[in-house]
């Protein structure tokens, strides 16, 4: 039912979409002088959450950010915009915000007949599993929780999943299942159940809240794919190849080791791929041709850091949800991330 | 003589002897209210015994366990979560509304213009004072500020964007403030369109009736999730595109109507119990409509209605959390929000969050129920029983 609605709704959109984004958005942008850019209203630890004097922080946060900071060379010219998930296709359709940065699975269905274009995967999550290891010694992964009975939230496409993965292991367990995540959160914590499901990003936040986080493991299973990523309106390739690119240039500056503290010195290397992805090769036409300046990158990365700093200092090491790279280290890593080519 | 007969007659009256011991005095008002009868007895035992046993627990948890200061999650962490306090311990993590304080009270108002916040607030309780004082002087004056002047003076210093004063788009506005604005205009707008609304629809005039009837009716027949749910998704769709209608001039207009309907309602109870004996006593004095209305029956209905009036008002108060739904952050919802902050993410922080904003709800909630019984035993003229 859920589903019929949103696309009732995308199909009107769509209609409207039209009128709306035949406008060019960089030019809009640039006219209004910041970017517009939809965030999680409700908060995601890690994604989207105000820090202590109310500015936004967060990974969808920075990739704004780093947006801003490719069309201005400034990445504080962003403005955000709270979305629930019920408004947010809406507000990208009606030209509300031009980014849709709002811990967004990317799925056909969005793609095609919401009318999105998803810029890429700026996080790969996927559903797995915590379990309190003073309870259950010696478990080490999913396919040992043969009889356990997991907390999940209804209604959700997690529920489905956890029902085929243990269907296609031939586990036996006993589903508990809660209305809201507050519930779920505290049957958890109260013992009610073996494990708790939901997506791996959010494992790690609620962990934080437990009151003996340190006995709790998240299992190394991912049984669902849910890519996150930032996207746009449909029908406009010039604002989509920068939001786009913008997503590669920051891979590409982590894989070539520039950062927020030696970009400047790396105007220096003699090194070609750097000259090129910083724009300091001669009569580069790189980031003109992009409708930007030839120094895009650096300034992106003088905003915001590569791509691996944005991910350390939000969700990683520098944060206290502490998660690993895992798939979204780059590619040369072992991970998935991987940027084609500036050149 | 007579009065030879009489060995002894007392010529001052005697005094009042003190009552007994176990009449008067704290031992008797104990007696009287708490151990009258064996089942009181028995009562205030046990109840007794259920405040020794919360008391001390909610204390513990709130005053003498609670961490006041703090940078970050680790101020509200045990040694085994990673932070410095004993194991086990349980208390409020007020270092987390403490850091997030003035986000509570004004949401994402650039902080550089917060003044023009707290002048708004500090005029607001400067009229308002006054005007809830019954032997302050000046009403009429302090009415028509209260009322007419206020609104704009306070548009002005919020909104801004001319004179001077940079504009500060509502996007940004949150907490207490939107709560405060949004309470202060259903009030004001609910109760005069109220009360035109609830005498509409007791008019002798079959179209002003019809449209009066239409408008409570459906506005009370659409819950105002729906209301601002339509407003704020598929407005956008049918405008032309780039025109964007403010989120919160959205959310002022659905709630005041909403008020305004339910005020209708209770008013028109409080005007079908004036007997008709006034109305003609009225008419018989050849007052006009507006006369009548204003000098005979609504000064009773509405005395009447106290009651229903400020339970209107307090519903309405706690229903501006509904604007959540449109993405406008009040209190509650600035409160859920930074519950979402990984940098304050602990076992107790969401607790905290949610007594401060409880608190916060109560305090005024509490305030406006105590004004109206104030205001129902100033105004009664005679109809207690």
């Amino acid at each position: 039912m859920k589903h019929i609605i949103t696309g009732i709704l995308g199909a009107a959109a769509l209609g409207f979409a039209a009128s709306a984004a035949s406008a060019d958005t960089l030019d809009d942008i640039k006219a209004k002088g910041f970017v517009q850019c939809g965030v999680n209203a409700a908060g995601l630890a890690g994604f989207s959450a105000p820090d202590d004097k109310g500015e936004w922080t967060g990974l969808d946060v920075d990739f704004c950010r780093a947006v801003a900071a490719a069309v201005f060379g400034d990445g504080t010219k962003v403005r955000f915009t709270p979305l629930t998930a019920k408004d947010r296709f809406t507000a990208l359709q009606s030209g509300e915000v031009d980014i849709l940065s709002r811990n967004t699975t990317w799925t056909i269905n969005r793609d095609t007949a919401l009318g999105l274009n998803f810029a890429g995967i700026t996080y790969y999550d996927g559903q797995g599993f915590m379990i309190n290891a003073a309870k259950l010694p010696g478990v080490n992964s999913a396919l040992q929780l043969s009889g356990a009975s997991v907390c999940v939230q209804s209604g959700t496409t997690t529920e489905l999943n956890l029902a085929d993965y243990f269907k296609a292991n031939n586990l036996e367990y006993s589903p508990v299942v809660f209305e809201k995540q507050e519930e779920a959160d505290a049957a958890y914590e109260a013992g009610r159940c073996d494990a708790y499901t939901t997506d791996q990003s959010g494992l790690y936040s609620i962990r934080l809240k437990l009151a003996s986080p340190a006995d709790h493991v998240v299992l190394p299973e991912i049984i669902s794919k849910e890519p996150l990523g930032p996207s746009v309106r449909q029908g406009d390739d010039k604002w989509f190849d920068i939001v786009k690119w913008t997503y590669y240039a920051l891979l590409n500056a982590e894989e070539f080791g520039i950062t927020q503290a030696n970009v400047e010195e790396m105007k220096n290397s003699p090194n070609p791929e750097i000259k090129r992805i910083l724009g300091t090769e001669a009569d580069t036409k790189i980031g003109t041709d992009l409708g930007l300046t030839n120094e895009w990158v650096a300034n992106i990365v003088k905003a915001t850091g590569n791509y691996g700093e944005i991910f350390e200092r939000n969700v990683g090491t520098g944060s206290p949800l502490k998660i690993s790279r895992g798939l979204n280290a780059l590619w040369t890593k072992g991970g998935l991330q991987y940027g084609p080519p500036i050149r | 003589m007579q009065e030879h007969d009489m060995t002894w007659v007392r010529t001052e009256m005697a005094l009042a002897e003190p009552p007994p011991r176990t009449e008067a005095g704290l031992v008797a008002w104990i007696r009287k209210n708490l151990f009258a009868t064996p089942l009181d007895s028995l009562l205030t035992v046990f109840c007794a015994l259920v405040v020794a046993w919360i008391l001390p627990q909610i204390l513990g948890w709130s005053i003498f366990n609670a961490v006041w200061t703090g940078t970050d999650r680790t101020a509200c962490l045990t040694v085994d979560q990673g932070g410095s306090l004993p194991v086990g311990w349980s208390g409020a993590c007020w270092a987390f509304v403490n850091a997030k304080f003035s986000q509570f009270m004004f949401g994402r108002y650039p902080i550089e213009e917060r003044w023009r916040v707290i002048l708004t607030a500090v005029i607001f309780v400067a009229l308002l004072a006054p005007l809830l004082i019954p032997r302050a002087p000046y009403k009429r004056l302090n009415a028509i500020l209260f009322f007419a002047v206020f609104p704009f003076v306070a548009f002005y210093l919020l909104v801004g964007g001319f004179f001077g004063l940079p504009y500060v788009e509502t996007a940004l506005w949150g907490g207490l403030l939107v709560t405060l604005v949004l309470s202060y205009v259903g009030i004001v707008v609910s109760l005069p369109l109220g009360i035109v609304l609830a005498l509409g629809r007791r008019s002798k005039m079959p179209i002003i009736k019809l449209l009066c009837v239409i408008f409570i009716e459906a506005v009370r027949g659409v819950p105002l999730v729906t209301v601002l749910f339509m407003a704020s998704f598929m407005l956008p769709l049918f405008v032309p595109p780039g025109m964007t209608f403010d989120k919160f001039l959205r959310a002022l207009i659905g709630v005041a109507l909403f008020a305004s309907a339910y005020m209708a309602e209770v008013i028109r109870g409080g005007l079908q119990a004036i007997p008709k004996g006034q109305y003609e006593g009225a008419d018989s004095l050849g007052l006009g409509y507006w006369q009548k209305m204003g000098l005979i029956v609504m000064p009773q209905a509405l005395k009447l209605v106290i009651p229903g009036i400020v339970n209107t008002f307090i519903g309405m108060f706690k229903d501006t959390t509904l604007v959540l739904i449109i993405s406008m952050f009040d209190l509650l919802g600035i409160v859920k929000q930074n519950l979402s902050d990984a940098n304050w993410a602990t076992p107790q922080t969401a607790k905290s969050g949610l007594v401060f904003a409880a608190i916060v709800f109560w305090l005024f909630c509490f305030g406006m129920s105590r004004y109206s019984i104030y205001m129902e035993r100033r105004l009664d003229t005679g109809h207690r029983r």
